[in-house]
This record gives structure tokens, sequence and C-alpha cells, in this order.
């Protein structure tokens, strides 16, 4: 209970520190999200996007990637 | 007199009244009146079975011996002439009025392409992206097969880039070629080496000079074929595969060739996929079908490139519903939770009988 007064108090008390939680939640959110969508979409589509064969024709073309 | 009034007036009234919150359960108050028919159960159930064996006599009945083809084909007709009587008076008062019903429109498979089957493409799971090796593939045997005839004109190399080839090797793929630009200072036209922003090379100089070449056939651009045939993929790698001799009776003229999956089943385009006229880099087989299945993944991808994005733009679309769609429930829940909880009773004061 102390700790979800405190977390109230410092988080969602004051309409101030309730926005710069929204925002800071919706940035962290936003990145974990898709960091875990990104890595199913590629475990599900594995050997089969360009990042995957790319190695194969990437030798002895150094600094030439832009992608 | 009061346990005989209907629900709604029974709720009416307690909302006029002061409601008293007291432990006397709800049911009283929605107590079906006993003159409704379906009271009990068993009452609605023969009235049901009833009704269903009605039906069942009158409609056979009606459609056998009242309403037989005899009867209703000349009311057909008299509809139809009065229709067409219609249509022909408004034609004259210079309205063009298109009934319905009127044209019956024959359907031919060969006039409109055998159908092509639905082969598993391995991209077509809600979550699979393109295969780029097959991509690759299939850009090869577009440059070395049908880009003799074909032109792709809205695919640039530097779209190829990050999908099926390096910067590197896609630069190099333009510098093979040559492309006319200018002006320069003199004013002059001149030609140059390919770069990434040059669009695949054509093949001919306009529609003119390909329909000449080709007997009048004018080979399309393959940059948006897919999406611009039906069936897709599924019609491309059909049609690449699908040449066979004519059936009998069927003549076809010379220079053309006979196709079912071609609406009209002639078609100028000889047949141009066969086994081991592509030699592939990465050692796959290169029979005759797997040929086909590339390039067609690859003429795909070129009508749908946002394809892999799309897919996974969705699968994140989905999911992130799903989690909105948890807090809205809960949220509909948690806000009705003191609606769903209270309880309304009607306690009638007395009534002096009259």
């Amino acid at each position: 209970m102390a700790l979800t007064t405190s977390v109230y108090n410092l988080f969602f008390r004051r309409s101030s520190s309730f926005m710069f939680t929204v925002f800071a939640g919706a940035f962290v959110f936003e990145a974990a999200f898709d960091t875990v969508a990104d890595g199913a979409w590629d475990y599900m589509n594995r050997g089969r996007q360009w990042k995957d064969i790319r190695h194969k024709y990437i030798n002895a073309a150094p600094a030439e990637e832009s992608e | 007199m009061l346990s005989r009034l209907s629900t709604t007036t029974a709720l009416r009234a307690a909302s006029s009244l002061r409601p008293t919150l007291t432990s006397t359960p709800i049911r009283s108050l929605t107590t079906t009146p006993a003159s409704s028919p379906f009271a009990d159960r068993r009452a609605a159930v023969t009235w049901l079975a009833k009704a269903a064996a009605g039906s069942l006599v009158a409609g056979y009945t009606l459609s056998e011996y009242v309403f037989t083809d005899e009867r209703l084909a000349p009311v057909n007709e008299a509809v139809y002439n009065v229709a067409q009587a219609v249509s022909k008076k408004a034609k004259e008062m210079g309205l063009e009025v298109k009934l319905p019903f009127l044209e019956a429109h024959a359907f031919s498979m060969p006039d409109h392409g055998l159908h092509p089957p639905h082969y598993p493409w391995d991209h077509y799971g809600w979550n699979k992206t393109f295969d780029h090796a097959s991509l690759r593939r299939g850009f090869q045997v577009y440059k070395e097969v049908c880009s003799a005839c074909h032109s792709m004109d809205y695919i640039h190399y530097r779209n190829l880039v990050g999908v099926t080839h390096t910067e590197a090797e896609a630069k190099a793929l333009a510098a093979e070629y040559e492309y006319k630009d200018g002006p320069n200072d003199v004013g002059e036209y001149f030609m140059r080496p390919g770069k990434l922003t040059d669009a695949m090379p054509r093949p001919y100089p306009n529609e003119e000079a390909a329909r000449a070449a080709n007997g009048g056939a004018y080979p399309p651009d393959l940059s948006c074929i897919s999406r611009a045939r039906h069936g897709d993929e599924n019609y491309i790698f059909s049609l690449l595969l699908g040449y066979c001799d004519p059936p009998a009776g069927i003549n076809i003229r010379e220079g053309l060739h006979y196709n079912p999956y071609f609406p009209g089943g002639a078609i100028a385009m000889a047949r141009s996929i066969f086994d081991e006229c592509v030699e592939y880099e990465d050692g796959t087989e290169n029979n005759a079908s797997q040929i086909a299945k590339d390039v067609s993944t690859f003429l795909g991808w070129a009508s749908y490139p946002e394809h892999d994005e799309r897919k996974k733009m969705g699968m994140k679309f989905l999911v992130m519903s799903g989690i909105l769609m948890g807090f809205t429930v809960w949220w509909k829940r948690f806000r009705w939770s003191y609606i769903k909880s209270r309880k309304i009773v009607y306690k009638p004061s007395k009534v002096e009988q009259i």
C-alpha cells in the first residue's frame, strides 16, 4: 500500500507529473513494443528477409552500404 | 390491480416516486402478465409446430398447384413486355434508362481465360514476407528473359537496393546500360551510364515500335502486372507454364500461341520459360517451374513493394487493438459497476379503493 501511495504521489498526483508520466510511458512503451514485435516478426520470417541474405552479397564492398 | 400493470408502467411509476432501497427482490417487478400467449413454454412450442406445419402445407400447395410455370410464364412475359416498352419509350424521349435483369450474359471460360489454381505461395501467409532470395532470382529471370520484350518503367534501380541487391550491385547493374540525358551546357543530349535513379531499360523506344516488332501485339509493361491481372502471381505462374496444343476445333492464327489461361486463348507471347534457361548464382535448381515461381514472386513484389511493411504494421495494429480492446472492456465495466449493482425497488403505498 505504501508503494501504491508513493507511486501515486510521485507520478499521478500533480497534473504536470501526470503529463510527464503519459509522455514518458508512451516513449518507453513504444520502444519496448516495437522491439518485441519486430523480434517476433523476424523470428517468423527468419531466412526470408533481405537482412538475412545480405551477408552473402556484401563481401568486399566496404562502407558503400547505406541500407 | 397494481400487480397487472406492465413492467414499463411500473418502472415509470417508480421513477416518479422516490425509490426506496430495501431488500425486496427485483423479480417482483418483472413478472410477465398472465394474458400473454407465450406465458408458458408448452403453448409456445405447440404454436410454433402448428405454424411450421401450416406453412409447409400452404407453401407446397401454392407452388405446386397455384403458381405453376404455365400460369407464371404469361405474367413474366407481360412484365417483360411492359419493361421493354417503357425502356423503348424512354429511349425515344432521350432518356437512357437501363433496367435491370433484361439482358442475359453468356459466360464462356475460353473467352475469359481459365481460372488459375490457387498455389500455396509461401508469402501468402498473414505473417510472411516475400522470400527475398526468390526475389533476387526473379529479378535475374526478368533481366535475362522477360526484359527482351517487356518494359518495367516504374521500377528503378534504387528500388532494388535493400530488397534484392546491395547498393554497389545495383549501381553496377544500372551502369551496364546507357541512358539518354541532357541537355548539357551547349544544349546537346548525350548518352551516359545508368544511375540508381534510372528505371529499368526499355526494350523498345515506344509502343509503336514494340507492336511493329511483335506482330501487332504490345508486350505490357510489367511494373504492376500482378495488380493488373486477376489471380496475381497465380495467373502469371499459370500463364508462363500453361502453353499447350490447342484443342480440336480451335485454330490459332500464324504468330499466335495457344494458352488456356490467357483470355481468348490466343496469345502472341511464345513460351519463354524453359528448363535451365537461366543459371542461378545461388545454386537453386533451375527447372521451368522454379524459374516461373521466382519471376512471379518478383513481379508480385514489383506490384506490391509495400507488402512486407504492410503485413508487419497489420500485425502490430492487431496486437495493439487487442490490448486497447481489453482496456476498453475493463473501463466500461468499471464505469458501469455502479449502475449494474444498484437496485431500484418500487414499494406501492396504500391506494384508496374506489
